[in-house]
């Protein structure tokens, strides 16, 4: 595995600020990531990567929805370049405000980008901040993004947000997400059993505990907790004595390089 | 003019301007700078004691003095500059520093923390550091204080506590710097003067600590625009808070953190590129004040040009661009070569900036606007107000004898501790604040699964270094003594550090006063300050940094005197911390330190209503013993889990530790307690100094006990499943309570 065979870009704005541990869990696994800023991406060409992260933060404040703002003006600049990217199969991966980002924008859970929206991330029902450990479920290991995971597994990984309760426009929106297993990550008990709603498992009230999704193609992911800060064990809450060598979130970027090596 | 100045100073100002009337942007200039805030004129003048000493400068004899006598080869820069700044590793070093926004915090909670925590990154900023994790200790009248009982101009408790919170969380959150570690306190002593006290940490390589402004360099302001938000914040911070003060609502700042954020992300890459000779924050007295210390401490003098100054509204007056404390701004001297690529990485992140004047050899400040001279003034003039004499009255405690009659019912007494608002969990705050951002926290400000306490928070700020910071904090304003109390605190302080594994603990002071023209006061004041020498000597712990807002009065009196001590150490490898959850059944629990009879001050007394007693008393070669050698017994990796004794003594550190565990438990035997004290309840209760509770790994006790041989110390108990806490008392009577009584007294749920 070569460093530098996979290009990654980060892309960051005002207000972005999980750009820096989100680049070094990337270049952990061996993608040479490099962050790019929304005023110089003009300047580059997405194909000249394999993998675009949008991650989390509070881009422009987020004072508008969550990542309306920067939804609209990544359609603005980079809707043509960004639709070839999805069409080639490359990667794209939305992290909390990215995740937003990716709805706001059409791209998830859609294919190419829908002019209405499906989906929304609205105010977590607890109605303020969460930042807390949750239980995710992988309903899906078929995406390139969750490959090194078993179906069914539970992972930790911690959400930090204020606007994550996932929401869809009527149920046939939902029952199309089931349909095409576009439902990647759910929230669900210590136990791995639903969460069926329960707060503090799910967080924020999402509907049917939804916590990540893809699109039909499976090569855009968004996903509200965040994977990069679970990389390593000594980031874990608790631990006895020593602490464990890895993360869970570390597998969402393994799954990533798998599936370069595999296709590129 | 709202100038806040003393008539003594007016006269002698007139008698300095004897040749030519001042200009109103002068008047102005004078004012912020002479202020309390800005010039701590009490802290550095000279006080009376009616004993017949006369003290020159608090902050030179007390906590310089200390300071200068430890003489530490770490502390990089003291003193100096917006920041303490000590050595880290790998060629790195720590940057830290703590303010209060207390006063903009009372008049709108909201924009007076969130511009605290705004105003304290940029202090980091300011020493070119990178802000890495954030501290918010916060004290508020207690909630359900009634409205009736509020006069005019005092805001309720809830309102402010609501607005804090939230301002807090708003601009940590939005600027992605983890909220990592604090208390809050409820206390009618705070109903008229809420205290919110920010503290930033920071990490900067040693070579990028660049502070060398030189002659011709320009004079570069970058960030937000200057508006007429925050027009005289320092000298509304040394009026009483009265029913006027809603009018000055405009002393109070507009926080926008993501300005802020670009702001940063700039300044780092100017820093990490060697594009600028110097840095400062604008924070009291704005341009002015950034301006003027810049030429000053360079011993040069500057020249600005107001016509360039951007701003929020185009009408404003010369003197209100000049004092504007609008947030988001920092002031930079770039040599001219440097320019262009500076307005570039500016113009990259967003970022506006201009270039507003030029340091010069003249050693004055000259600020111009439309071609005319508007103040023209000696920057040594400025630099040396008249100092301030003080009269202090050292405090006579009287003693008072405790009549209280021994509960039988301890576990409720116990219960009922945990529950108290300033003791019980602070979940529902610190879920708010993003304290995982960066993905460097490794021991969270609540722990674990079961959202347990933390003694101390740990980050792990390089990636290439298991090296950890230890940020923890010690407050006690409870403790009548304020000898004593500022003691307590400072042991505190290091003793949470220690908790997690911290060690070469430098310390920050941060004191919340009433007027010091009242010779109580200042009385108080100087015993804590005596008590700051003593205990940073003794404990080998130097300060740092500090910072002191006096003058916090409201129609409900002074403000509780109120010492914030922050304690920031270092973790050789994060990968060792300690935690306080329980690790394995059976393994014995030990109590270090000595059990004496001081209660007064303490929650159990406070709960009962009961003032008197001994205040507990820092015996300071014993504590410096003890944490030396639970330091040596975590490096051996003997001690499994560990939580300090402090509010609610034994008990509550006890419960707190079931608390923080699954399905495990302690029993405990209040027999076996290191003391001469002849009642159950106080051995529960007592706040006695230098104490830790340690889990000890159940196959290396013989070295934990030879280790600690000659210390007071004691096997008490040990760790059983299924078992919240059982206590048997001094009677041989059972008390218990499960781990669900326990978590639901101190979590709410």
């Amino acid at each position: 595995m070569g460093l530098g065979r996979f290009k990654a870009c980060v892309l960051r704005t005002g207000g972005t600020n999980c750009d820096l541990e989100t680049r070094i869990a990337l270049e952990e696994v061996g993608v040479k990531a490099e962050i790019v800023h929304m005023n110089q991406v003009e300047k580059k060409s997405l194909l000249d990567y394999h993998l675009v992260v949008i991650p989390g933060g509070f881009s422009y404040g987020d004072y508008v929805r969550a990542g309306a703002v920067w939804g609209k003006r990544v359609l603005a600049r980079l809707r043509l370049e960004l639709e070839r990217f999805i069409e080639e199969d490359r990667l794209l991966l939305g992290i909390c405000n990215g995740f937003q980002v990716l709805v706001e924008a059409g791209i998830l859970p859609g294919d190419g980008v829908s002019e209405t929206p499906l989906v929304a991330l609205a105010n977590n029902s607890s109605a303020r901040y969460e930042c807390r450990w949750v239980w995710l479920r992988v309903e899906n290991n078929e995406t390139p993004f969750t490959t090194a995971m078993k179906r069914g597994e539970v992972l930790r990984i911690p959400v930090g947000h204020a606007e994550g309760r996932f929401l869809t426009s009527s149920e046939k929106a939902l029952e199309n997400l089931k349909k095409n297993r576009q439902v990647v990550f759910r929230y669900v008990l210590p136990s791995g059993d639903e969460a069926n709603g329960l707060y503090p498992y799910n967080p924020n009230g999402s509907t049917y505990d939804i916590a990540g999704i893809c699109n039909a193609r499976r090569n855009v992911m968004g996903m509200m907790p965040h994977p990069e800060r679970a990389f390593y064990g000594w980031q874990l809450p608790e631990w006895s004595r020593e602490p464990p060598e890895q993360g869970d979130g570390r597998k969402v970027f393994e799954s990533i390089i798998n599936y370069f090596e595999k296709h590129w | 003019m709202g100038l806040s100045m003393s008539l003594e100073r007016m006269r002698y100002l007139k008698n300095y301007f004897r040749d030519r009337p001042p200009t109103d942007v002068e008047l102005q200039m004078i004012a912020q700078t002479w202020s309390e805030h800005c010039f701590h004129n009490v802290f550095k003048g000279d006080v009376l004691v009616d004993d017949g000493r006369l003290i020159n400068s608090i902050l030179k004899t007390y906590i310089m003095g200390a300071t200068r006598e430890l003489n530490k080869d770490w502390c990089v820069s003291v003193f100096e500059d917006n920041a303490g700044i000590i050595d880290f590793e790998n060629g790195y070093a720590i940057a830290a520093k703590v303010e209060t926004h207390n006063h903009p915090s009372a008049v709108e909670p909201f924009g007076g923390a969130a511009t605290g925590v705004g105003g304290v990154i940029r202090d980091i900023l300011g020493v070119w550091g990178e802000p890495v994790a954030l501290t918010d200790v916060l004290c508020f009248g207690p909630l359900e204080t009634s409205y009736e009982k509020l006069p005019p101009g005092v805001k309720h408790p809830r309102y402010i506590y609501r607005g804090v919170v939230a301002g807090i969380g708003s601009y940590g959150n939005n600027m992605g710097v983890p909220t990592v570690s604090g208390a809050i306190i409820f206390d009618e002593g705070y109903t008229g003067n809420v205290v919110v006290y920010c503290g930033c940490i920071g990490i900067l390589p040693k070579h990028a600590y660049v502070r060398d402004t030189r002659r011709n360099d320009l004079a570069v302001l970058a960030g937000g625009r200057t508006g007429r938000d925050g027009i005289h914040g320092v000298t509304f911070a040394s009026a009483e808070l009265t029913e006027e003060a809603e009018e000055l609502r405009s002393a109070v700042q507009i926080p926008n953190p993501i300005v802020e954020e670009r702001l940063r992300r700039a300044i780092l890459r100017i820093r990490d590129e060697r594009l600028a000779t110097g840095i400062t924050d604008l924070g009291g007295g704005g341009l002015s004040c950034a301006a003027g210390e810049m030429a000053h401490r360079s011993s040069l003098g500057v020249d600005i040009n107001l016509d360039a100054v951007p701003l929020k509204a185009p009408d404003m007056a010369p003197w209100e661009i000049w004092v504007s404390e609008s947030q988001e701004r920092m002031l930079l001297s770039v040599p001219e070569e440097n320019l262009e690529r500076v307005l570039q990485i500016f113009g990259e992140e967003d970022v506006e900036a201009s270039v507003v004047g030029r340091f010069v050899e003249t050693g004055r400040v000259r600020v111009f606007t439309r071609n005319r001279v508007v103040c023209n003034l000696d920057l040594n003039f400025l630099f040396t107000p008249p100092r301030v004499t003080r009269r202090a009255r050292i405090p006579v405690l009287p003693p008072a004898s405790v009549d209280l009659e021994e509960p039988r019912d301890l576990a409720g007494e116990l219960l009922k501790l945990l529950s108290d608002p300033s003791i019980r969990s602070k979940e529902d705050v610190i879920r708010t604040y993003d304290h995982e951002v960066r993905g460097c926290t490794v021991v969270k400000p609540i722990h674990g699964d079961e959202a347990g306490p933390s003694d101390a928070a740990v980050i792990k700020p390089l990636k290439d270094s298991w090296m950890g910071v230890v940020i923890s904090c010690g407050i006690n304003p409870f403790y009548p003594d304020p000898y004593w109390m500022a003691a307590a605190s400072i042991e505190e302080a290091l003793r949470n550090n220690a908790a997690v594994g911290g060690r070469r603990i430098a310390i920050l002071d941060n004191f919340v006063w009433g007027s010091p023209e009242d010779e109580d006061n200042m009385g108080r004041l100087l015993r804590a300050a005596e008590a700051c020498y003593d205990f940073s000597r003794a404990l080998d712990a130097p300060f740092i940094s500090g910072k002191d807002s006096l003058y916090n009065e409201s129609p409900l009196g002074s403000v509780r005197p109120t010492l914030l001590v922050t304690g920031v150490g270092i973790m050789p490898d994060v990968r060792n911390v300690v935690s306080p959850s329980l690790k394995e059944e059976g393994s014995p629990v030990y109590l270090i330190g000595l059990t004496r009879g001081e209660l007064r001050g303490s929650a159990y007394l406070r709960l009962k209503r009961v003032d008197g007693g001994e205040v507990p008393k820092v015996d300071a070669k014993l504590s410096k013993s003890i944490i030396d050698t639970l330091i040596r017994a975590v490096d051996e990796k003997l001690v499994l889990s560990c939580h300090d004794l402090s509010e609610g003594g034994l008990g509550v550190a006890a419960a707190e530790m079931v608390a923080a565990s699954k399905n495990l438990g302690i029993a405990l035997d209040t027999r076996r307690v290191p003391s001469s004290v002849c009642r159950s309840d106080y051995l529960l209760f007592s706040e006695s100094a230098s104490r830790f509770l340690v889990e000890v790994d159940k196959n290396r006790w013989r070295r934990f006990e030879a280790l600690f041989s000659g210390l007071p110390f004691s096997r008490i108990g040990e760790v059983a499943r299924g078992l919240g806490l059982r206590v048997t008392d001094l009677n041989n009577v059972v008390h218990e309570l499960s781990g669900v009584e326990i978590k639901k007294a101190w979590r709410g749920y």
